[in-house]
């Protein structure tokens, strides 16, 4: 059955954290907006934690304020103040070689801000609903797309059509919208999961996000308000679908000489999750009338807790440009202006996967060479305030060429 | 329609009929028109807003606005004058044109009304505009002051002309012939005729002498590390752009 075609200026596929955030940017810009989640709405307002929380640039908290979401979401966001580096071998203690990055060197502000999904999506919900502009569908899936010399149109699943002048994936790694796109993946399995959790524990954490290198995979202590923090442990896949069929107890036991005892005594605070980690780029960002935005475009590891603020630099980016060429009245779908995007984009991101994917093997590793040569580089970073200070503006997201909205 | 009195070369009509089903690809022959537009565009939109007082954040910010475009081709400008709400008449010496910026237009949803005409025939109609663009035009005509006459008459009292075109020296030799239409092979060899390039004081001077006030005048550079145009307050020393007013 074909009922009745709706049109707006952009179709977003994906009601995750980007496209949404994405949503708001282009209301702002005088674009009409239509998202498409394939989630029902119910689990999108679940107010409860679910352990599942995100560390966010300084540059990603500008966006969001600019965008009206960030005042919703401060009193619940944990500053990050300081952040420690530490190359470690489980119950054997960190290196003396350690990097130890304070947001007092930059007078831009704390680095970032731990903040838990259930805050950050409903603020995005609420703000959705109080844009005109916005409409927002759920438990909605995309049974086809076509594109055609000046629009596209999205099929759904129930066979209500849409059409927009521009059609943008923020659907993941495993975008359908890239796929039908034609857009093809390069990538591979870092042959890693990564476990996450939150804890509670005993003393507070003071602010400091810890990082430990140790050779099954990377180790990331993030702080959460209270004393609770966020937990992202990664582990061969054998090693961590092991942990992952575990008792509390047990997981606990696992955890706990990984994760030392300088926060005292801990617990489990949420739900236990895995990913299972790899990479997976787009080969374009871009197609007629199409455009791929976070893990559609680049899937990365998330070493270095990048995956969401990449994602939400692309939102920026394309948002700016979409923007400009909206106000000298350029098609906003045309290839011309899309590749603009890509242009800016797509070089930033395919180095940063590069970068995290080349850490990953550096630190992922006990070759005793290795470790020597990692533990140098990191004591000189550490020696040398200049490199020090070019970490941590890059930690708060602040290097580079910034969209405006970031700025 | 009178093609045939105007100051038009006919080689060079000739040689961009030749282009025309070209227009819309923007990886084709005009690749360089589709890279240059954006900062065209930022050039004319923000002369249009600060002459007629416009907020370029509305939607639509040049509703109201009758507007020309000579030389409009396969109405690279035409279009997005007309989402931002002007009401825009394209007209071109090249008759294959018309047709092709017709049919994109209609696919575009936009209604814009394209003649096969010359800004002299016009003139001799009667037709008056708020906004006259005259972009890469004058360097092809025969006789540029007869030309710009005519253009001014085309414009009300209070009016705006955006005109852009080449500067002549060895530069712009070595950029916009040598660079652009020998090595990158941007446009086809001939496009050009170096001596007819102006220079910027030659344009105000013959813009002044035709009756308009030359009010305003940039240049378009392009960087050849980040591939990209720019707009430039001092560098006029190949593309450059004027905005000139009819006295009311």
């Amino acid at each position: 059955m074909r009922l009745m075609t709706r049109t707006q200026d952009i179709l977003i596929v994906g009601g995750g954290l980007n496209g949404p955030t994405l949503a708001l940017a282009l209301a702002r810009a005088g674009l009409t907006v239509t998202v498409i989640d394939a989630q029902p709405a119910a689990p999108r307002l679940a107010e409860d934690f679910d352990g599942r929380a995100y560390a966010l640039a300084l540059a990603s908290q500008r966006l969001l304020d600019r965008l009206g979401v960030w005042a919703g979401i401060a009193d619940n966001a944990q500053p990050m103040l300081e952040i420690k580096v530490t190359d470690g071998r489980a119950g054997q203690g960190p290196s003396p070689f350690f990097m130890h990055f304070d947001h007092a060197e930059i007078e831009e502000g704390p680095m970032g801000y731990m903040v838990e999904d259930r805050f950050l999506r409903r603020a995005l919900m609420d703000a959705m609903e109080a844009a005109p502009g916005v409409t927002l569908r759920h438990g909605a899936r995309v049974a086809a797309q076509e594109v055609t010399e000046t629009g596209v149109t999205v099929t759904l699943g129930d066979g209500e059509v849409l059409s927009a002048r521009l059609l943008i994936g923020c659907d993941g790694r495993q975008s359908g919208t890239a796929a039908r796109a034609g857009i093809r993946r390069t990538g591979w399995d870092y042959g890693q999961t990564a476990l996450v959790c939150a804890i509670a524990h005993e003393k507070p954490h003071g602010g400091v996000a810890h990082q430990f290198f140790m050779p099954p995979g990377p180790l990331a202590i993030l702080p959460l308000p209270g004393n609770r923090s966020s937990i992202v442990w990664s582990e061969t896949h054998a090693n961590a679908s092991a942990i992952m069929g575990l008792e509390e107890a047990g997981y606990l036991a696992a955890l706990r000489p990984r994760f030392g005892d300088f926060l005292g005594g801990i617990s489990l605070a949420g739900t236990r999750f895995t990913y299972p980690l790899g990479l997976s780029l787009a080969q374009s960002f871009v197609a007629p009338r199409t455009a791929l935005v976070g893990d559609a475009a680049h899937g990365m590891h998330p070493i270095a807790g990048q995956g969401l603020n990449a994602g939400l630099r692309d939102v920026a980016a394309l948002a700016q440009v979409l923007e400009e060429a909206r106000q000298r009245g350029e098609d906003i779908g045309s290839i011309l202006v899309l590749e603009r995007y890509q242009q800016w984009r797509r070089f930033d991101t395919a180095t940063l996967a590069l970068a995290t994917d080349t850490f990953n093997r550096l630190f992922s590793n006990d070759n005793p060479l290795l470790r020597m040569a990692r533990d140098i580089g990191l004591g000189a970073v550490n020696a040398l305030p200049g490199l020090r200070r070019g970490f941590i503006r890059e930690a708060a997201g602040l290097t580079g060429d910034l969209p405006a909205l970031m700025r | 329609m009178h093609p045939e009195t105007n100051t038009v070369d006919p080689a060079e009509i000739a040689k961009f009929e030749a282009m025309a089903a070209e227009w819309w690809d923007p990886h084709g022959k005009f690749k360089p028109l589709h890279m240059m537009n954006p900062v065209r565009l930022d050039y004319i939109c923000r002369q249009i807003a600060e002459e007629f007082d416009r907020d370029l954040i509305q939607p639509q910010p040049f509703t109201g606005l009758r507007l020309l475009d000579i030389g409009c081709g396969g109405g690279l400008l035409c279009e997005p004058m007309a989402r931002l709400g002007a009401t825009v008449i394209g007209v071109d010496a090249a008759a294959r044109n018309i047709p092709v910026a017709e049919t994109h237009a209609a696919q575009s949803g936009l209604d814009i009304d394209y003649r096969h005409d010359t800004a002299e025939a016009m003139a001799a109609a009667g037709e008056q505009f708020d906004v006259v663009l005259n972009m890469e035009v004058v360097e092809h005509v025969a006789d540029p002051l007869a030309y710009l006459t005519a253009c001014k008459s085309l414009l009300r009292p209070g009016g705006l002309m955006v005109c852009s075109t080449i500067n002549r020296n060895p530069k712009s030799f070595a950029m916009a012939i040598v660079g652009a239409e020998w090595v990158m092979r941007w446009l086809p060899k001939g496009t050009h005729e170096w001596s007819k390039f102006i220079t910027p004081d030659e344009l105000f001077d013959l813009l002044s002498r035709a009756g308009l006030t030359p009010v305003d005048r940039k240049g378009f550079v392009f960087n050849p590390v980040s591939w990209q145009w720019s707009i430039s307050p001092r560098d006029l020393s190949v593309n450059y752009v004027t905005a000139s007013t009819r006295p009311a």
